[in-house]
């Protein structure tokens, strides 16, 4: 194991059990994110991805297990205390999650004016420069609606980094967008990470982008994680099922059909 | 078909678990409310989007109101030679029945949906998620702000609508019917308490601004994050509004009201 994936871990995710109805999310799963790199959580549409990054800031509760964030049991935490963590803590949502009827400027000061007394020099002169970082100074005065999408997640980015967290969640960072705006959220991910050194969790299915830019994957599927490693580790993994994913083929251990009844049998039960 | 008992218990269940978590959730937002007047900025926001923006339909509303009703009564009241009632008999009608119900019911269709479906949409689009991932709690940014500008909101918009609907029964009774403007007034003043008619009007258009705000965040801060969730919370938040107005005017009604 790498260095970069045995790293002393941060986020500490053990026997983790989460049910939606009859059907398990997560069975049992133990991750280890390590303080201070990229990790990327990798898996199929649908595999609890985004529930995974949900449990470990606390916005659900597990049926089962502990998520433990810096030594502290996320979900035992009170309200306020859990508050005093998500200080700590960044979070960009798949679409970016902008207030609508706030202006970028405004969206990136929200939480500043929302947790501190600074002066209106202080904030304009903080939300300028943290909008500067993602190269974004220049539609300061926009409103979210005149944003393209990978314009909305970079402002999105500068809001979840205005506040200094230690840890940062990208959910789905890559989906949907054109080369050059994916090429500057790459940089930008590796950038803040290497500059604010934080801890950072990106959740994709994007192989190819997250092998450029994670130092530890984990590939979950069917609630247990399959596999983990660097990306060069996951490169040289001869499993079956790794192999599907990252290869991207259609066959494998993972079915093209869902399961379902005998196909001639409900051909036949609908002519019925 | 009568429904299966066990159907029918976990209906029950599901329906008394919901009165529960909707009066818990109300009990908060009256909680958290009076910390929202420490931002009277967000709090004057909402009376503007919610209460200002109305003005033109309950405004309209209570013209009109007036108007036809001093139309009807001139000539009903005409038979028994008792026209000099019709500012009487207007004013107690505006004032204590018809204004805060009809600006609550018009309320409840122009402002009431629009927060439930901005708070729906907000829940849709990740904004309060990404607020309580800033550590802010949306109950208390984005509710009660909401709440306390509609609960302010309402009774003013009672008062416009009393107010149009007294000039307009006056334009119809003075100007139309050249009725004597002084016997109008006069008998008005002489027959309406200030107390038992107007105050209690306010009164109930507090009550009803209560109910149908409490009602449209509830139902928007719930509302499942899908168009149709959206829509269902809209549609939720006129019927049960609409209805919780007209049960709390029976209810304050008997209870101000009778034998007065």
């Amino acid at each position: 194991m790498s260095t970069k994936c045995s790293a002393e871990p941060v986020i500490q995710i053990r026997d983790l059990v989460f049910e939606r109805g009859n059907r398990a999310i997560f069975d049992h799963v133990n991750i280890d994110i390590p303080r201070g790199g990229i990790t990327a959580i990798m898996g199929p549409s649908g595999t609890g991805k985004t529930t995974l990054l949900r449990l470990i800031t606390g916005q659900l509760c597990p049926s089962s297990g502990e998520v433990r964030v810096d030594g502290l049991p996320v979900q035992a935490l009170r309200t306020r205390e859990l508050y005093a963590l998500r200080m700590r803590m960044g979070m960009l949502f798949q679409e970016g999650a902008l207030l609508t009827d706030l202006s970028v400027f405004e969206n990136v000061a929200f939480p500043v004016r929302e947790h501190t007394d600074l002066s209106a020099a202080l904030v304009r002169n903080l939300v300028l420069m943290t909008l500067q970082a993602v190269g974004l100074r220049g539609a300061a005065e926009k409103m979210p609606a005149e944003l393209s999408g990978g314009m909305a997640r970079r402002v999105a980015l500068a809001r979840a980094i205005v506040m200094g967290p230690e840890f940062i969640f990208y959910d789905e960072p890559f989906t949907g967008l054109d080369p050059i705006s994916l090429g500057a959220v790459v940089r930008l991910i590796r950038r803040l990470n290497h500059t604010l050194n934080l801890t950072t969790v990106i959740v994709s299915h994007d192989v190819g982008v997250v092998e450029e830019v994670a130092d530890c994957t984990y590939l979950i599927s069917d609630g247990q994680v399959v596999a983990r490693g660097t990306p060069e580790e996951l490169r040289r993994n001869r499993s079956e099922w790794v192999r599907q994913f990252m290869d991207g083929l259609a066959e494998g251990p993972v079915p093209f059909h869902l399961p379902g009844t005998d196909y001639a049998r409900a051909l036949l039960e609908e002519r019925e | 078909m009568l429904a299966e008992p066990t159907h029918l218990r976990r209906r029950v269940r599901t329906s008394l678990a919901g009165f529960g978590a909707a009066g818990l959730f109300s009990l908060r937002v009256m909680a958290l409310s009076p910390r929202a007047l420490l931002r009277p900025r967000l709090v004057i926001e909402q009376v503007y989007s919610l209460g200002s923006r109305s003005v033109t339909l309950v405004g309209f509303a209570g013209l009109f109101v007036g108007l036809v009703l001093a139309l009807q009564l001139y000539g009903v009241l005409g038979r028994f030679g008792a026209t000099s009632s019709l500012g009487p008999v207007v004013s107690v009608a505006v004032l204590r029945e018809l204004g805060p119900v009809i600006a609550a019911l018009l309320y409840a269709g122009r402002a009431g949906t629009a927060l439930a479906s901005e708070i729906g949409l907000m829940r849709t689009t990740e904004q309060l998620s990404a607020m309580e991932m800033m550590a802010i709690d949306p109950v208390n940014r984005v509710v009660t702000p909401r709440f306390v500008g509609g609960f302010i909101a309402v009774p003013v918009l009672t008062l416009i609508f009393d107010f149009l609907a007294i000039l307009g029964a006056w334009v119809v009774a003075v100007k139309m019917m050249d009725m004597d403007a002084g016997v109008f007034w006069g008998q008005m003043h002489a027959t309406v308490n200030f107390l038992d008619d107007f105050i209690n009007g306010i009164i109930k258009s507090a009550v009803f601004g209560l109910a149908v705000n409490l009602i449209a965040v509830y139902e928007g801060f719930t509302s499942l994050s899908t168009a149709d969730g959206v829509a269902r919370a809209t549609t939720r938040t006129v019927v049960i509004s609409s209805l919780a107005v007209l049960i709390f005017d029976f209810m304050l009604t008997a209870f101000m009201f009778r034998g007065i």
